[in-house]
């Protein structure tokens, strides 16, 4: 139950300021969610969403890093091996 | 899927491994508290790739296994009623109750909706003025601030036909009575990515310090729980604790503000019963006195219940990592998820259901 999972933003609709709203894609699926707690979205973003809410902006930049930080220890340790 | 399929990558994983079984040289215990990291540690059989000094444990954070039995009770009985629409996430329609299940109601007539989000209730209280509609909330902290969302909506509409049936926990009361607990044997944590989402890890900070304990804020896909464990024995094996952060891409350190801030307006922390541990001081969140008008306890006069546990059931034993589900006699025989005794058998983030879904036949 406390698993989120990262959707596309499709668009957004912020009519109501209190209940900013996106369609957004997970997949094949399409969701309503609410954003209202994170700033600074536009269409194209990943959001990370659990029951409807988007808890946070996925960080792609960390994303990234992290990825590359363990493709470089792979590289690092098969050096060594060699 | 982005975000996904690249923390699923073989040879990352194979990466991890390797960098693991360089650091360890000596055994160690480590807690994944959330119960959907258990599910991702069955599913990829993270434990059987991981060297064999390290010994992966499983923790309460499931929500639907520690609701307590006397509060599925109440959601049955309300179920049950004429005017009563009672809506759920799906997860809780088959947790055994004393007697019986919500599906069961269900079956026998009970108006119970299973909804997607609490915000999807709103919208079946206005369509059904006149009659109760009533959201069983549960769920950690990643869960709560959806829910006030919820009430808050419900509030600013002056909606008289919602209200909430509230067992909300919450996981820093959790980790402190494992860590105080005389069979405590957890020299490591794997906090839960999602709920340090909302809640940012400043809360862990102190437990760290306290205990001497290294805590690691950790995500879900296979890469994420063992770079996770990757940083939990980094700090062991270097005599180190602290608190880390092995899933940045969805926590910050602060959390989602915005969404503190709501939890702080809806809710005020409380005690409560979690199923099979018992009673945690300031673990779980009740309405605050503005939004008390919400509370289904209250409204229906619920608190009258006495609950039956099974007694061959040894959840409580399984929430606090104490016992395996494969060490429970009933487990795959008396107990399964068509006939469960006990809620982590039926939950999705349950430790039962994991074992029974990817490792019956090795257990």
């Amino acid at each position: 139950m406390c698993l989120a999972v990262p959707g596309k933003i499709i668009s957004i609709d912020d009519t109501d300021p209190d209940m900013k709203m996106a369609r957004v894609r997970f997949g094949e699926a399409i969701r309503n969610i609410c954003i209202q707690w994170v700033d600074d979205l536009k269409t194209g973003d990943y959001i990370m969403a659990h029951v409807g809410t988007a808890l946070s902006k996925v960080d792609e930049e960390d994303a990234e890093f992290t990825l590359d930080a363990l493709r470089l220890m792979g590289e690092i340790d098969l050096s060594t091996d060699s | 899927m982005k975000y996904i399929d690249e923390y699923r990558d073989k040879q990352l994983v194979e990466i991890l491994i390797r960098q693991i079984r360089d650091e360890v040289t000596r055994k160690w215990t480590i807690m994944e508290i959330c119960g959907g990291q258990t599910h991702a540690i069955m599913k990829y059989s993270l434990q059987d790739l991981l060297p064999e000094e390290i010994s992966l444990i499983h923790g309460p954070g499931c929500p639907v296994c520690v609701t307590p039995v006397e509060i599925i009770d109440q959601a049955v009985e309300l179920g049950g009623k004429p005017n009563v629409i009672l809506t759920s996430f799906g997860d809780m329609m088959r947790v055994p109750g004393s007697h019986t299940d919500l599906l069961s109601v269900r079956a026998k007539g009970g108006d119970i909706r299973i909804v997607y989000s609490p915000l999807d209730v709103i919208d079946i209280a206005l369509s059904n003025p006149e009659r109760e509609v009533v959201f069983f909330a549960v769920g950690f902290e990643t869960t709560a601030p959806a829910v006030a969302l919820a009430i808050r909506q419900a509030h600013k509409k002056n909606l008289a036909n919602f209200s909430v049936l509230i067992s909300h926990v919450l996981v820093p009361p959790a980790i402190e009575v494992l860590l105080t607990s005389a069979d405590m044997r957890i020299e490591g944590f794997l906090a839960a990515g999602h709920v340090c989402t909302v809640m940012g890890t400043h809360e862990y900070i102190p437990l760290s310090e306290r205990y001497k304990i290294p805590i690691v804020v950790t995500g879900f896909e296979p890469v994420d729980i063992l770079l996770g464990i990757q940083k939990t024995i980094n700090m062991l094996e270097n005599d180190r604790y602290g608190v880390e952060n092995a899933y940045p891409r969805s926590v910050k350190p602060e959390g989602n503000i915005a969404a503190q801030d709501l939890l702080q307006e809806v809710f005020v922390s409380c005690d409560r019963k979690w199923r099979g541990i018992g009673v945690i001081p300031g673990s779980g969140f009740t309405l605050a006195d503005d939004y008390i008008r919400f509370d289904a306890g209250k409204r229906f006069k619920l608190h009258h219940i006495v609950a039956e546990e099974s007694e061959r059931c040894i959840s409580g034993k399984i929430l606090t990592g104490q016992k395996r589900p494969s060490d429970c006699p009933a487990f795959g025989a008396e107990c399964t998820p068509e006939k469960p005794l006990g809620a982590p058998m039926v939950s999705s983030e349950g430790a039962c259901s994991a074992y029974y879904r990817y490792h019956l036949r090795m257990c």
